[in-house]
């Protein structure tokens, strides 16, 4: 810090930006921290059954666990084409 | 009873063998016998910060594979005589390590000392595991930065979860932040994260703030752990840490900017 830098104008600071970023990461990281390790893989097995009836895009289901104090739940949810899912 | 403390961060670089150094020294100089172990196997360095390499004939992996007695790999320190430090090994063998071992060791040390201070090293590999495994406190150290602030995060979900008190439905380990090169002067302009910023990230209990110090490297180029060096603001600081960790109540120092206007203007350091 010395005489010349009082004269730069603006001069944000990073810091907020930083424990923003910071925020959002470690609330994402604590959630997916419980989940159970074979997560990945169910959901890409799942999305191979479903793929042989349907056809469905990658992204087109989702598995998420949820935890509280009380119970474990494991949400599944699959977008299906709005008319193949009629023909099936 | 003994109490086993974890010097922890994930992160490398961050201060985990400095702070190790300091405290053990701090509590063995209040008159608690103390042994500070090195678990990073492959790469010691305590020795070097302890100011003790040239005396190390057996480490920790000896004493393990019932190769030396604990005391005869113990390195009694060359400034406090209730201070004790276990080196760690040289060996390439990533396993030199096992679980069963260092629960051995370690019942062992419980008997003769006060205080156990696991310096860990950095990474989540088994070294990192097995220095927090068996741990009745944690240490965790991280600088003001992103990426050190993450990883600490990730660390408390592992002492949370993989440690023996987990296992074992015990109570959990008790964690403490100590907030390392800290930079007061930078913070003020917004350009580092505060003391506050990373307790809200990381809602720990912050035991202190060892600001940024040239009087770190001076302790670590000969060998001496920093906080013998009275008269510096870190030595100071890890004084201070070590006094609140015994239960002494001690104002936070270091975390504003103390440096007058005119100071910063003509780029004083």
């Amino acid at each position: 810090m010395s005489l010349l830098d009082y004269f730069r104008i603006s001069k944000v600071g990073t810091a907020s930006l930083a424990k923003e970023r910071l925020q959002i990461l470690v609330a994402h990281e604590r959630t997916s921290k419980h989940q159970p390790s074979y997560l990945p893989q169910l959901q890409k097995e799942l999305l191979e059954v479903i793929q042989k009836y349907v056809k469905v895009s990658q992204d087109a289901i989702s598995v998420t666990f949820e935890q509280d104090e009380h119970q474990e739940t494991l949400e599944l949810n699959i977008v299906l084409p709005d008319n193949q899912a009629k023909n099936t | 009873m003994a109490r086993i403390i974890v010097v922890t961060s994930g992160k490398g670089g961050v201060g985990k063998t400095t702070t190790s150094a300091a405290i053990a020294m701090g509590l063995a100089k209040k008159g608690h016998k103390t042994a500070v172990i090195d678990f990073d196997v492959g790469l010691r360095n305590l020795d070097l910060i302890m100011g003790c390499e040239r005396r190390v004939v057996y480490d920790f992996v000896n004493v393990i594979n019932g190769e030396a007695t604990l005391n005869q790999a113990l390195i009694r320190d060359k400034n406090c005589n209730l201070l004790y430090i276990l080196p760690a090994s040289q060996t390439r063998d990533k396993d030199a390590l096992s679980q069963e071992g260092v629960g051995r060791v370690l019942d062992e040390l419980k008997k003769d000392f006060k205080y156990i201070v696991c310096d860990s090293p950095a990474g989540i590999e088994k070294g990192a595991h097995l220095a927090m495994y068996f741990a009745d406190d944690a240490f965790v150290v991280t600088n003001p930065e992103v990426s050190s602030v993450r990883d600490s995060d990730r660390m408390l979900g592992i002492l949370s979860s993989k440690s023996r008190r987990a296992e074992q439905n015990e109570e959990p380990i008790n964690e403490f932040l100590l907030l390392t090169r800290y930079a007061p002067e930078r913070v003020k302009l917004g350009e580092m994260l505060s003391v506050d910023d990373v307790q809200d990230i990381l809602s720990l209990h912050l035991l202190g703030v060892i600001p940024e110090s040239k009087s770190v490297l001076n302790a670590s180029n000969s060998g001496t752990p920093v906080i013998l060096d009275e008269k510096s603001d870190a030595g100071q600081a890890y004084a201070d840490i070590v006094a609140r960790y015994l239960g002494e109540e001690r104002p936070h120092r270091f975390i504003d900017d103390k440096k007058g206007f005119f100071r910063n203007l003509f780029g004083g350091n």
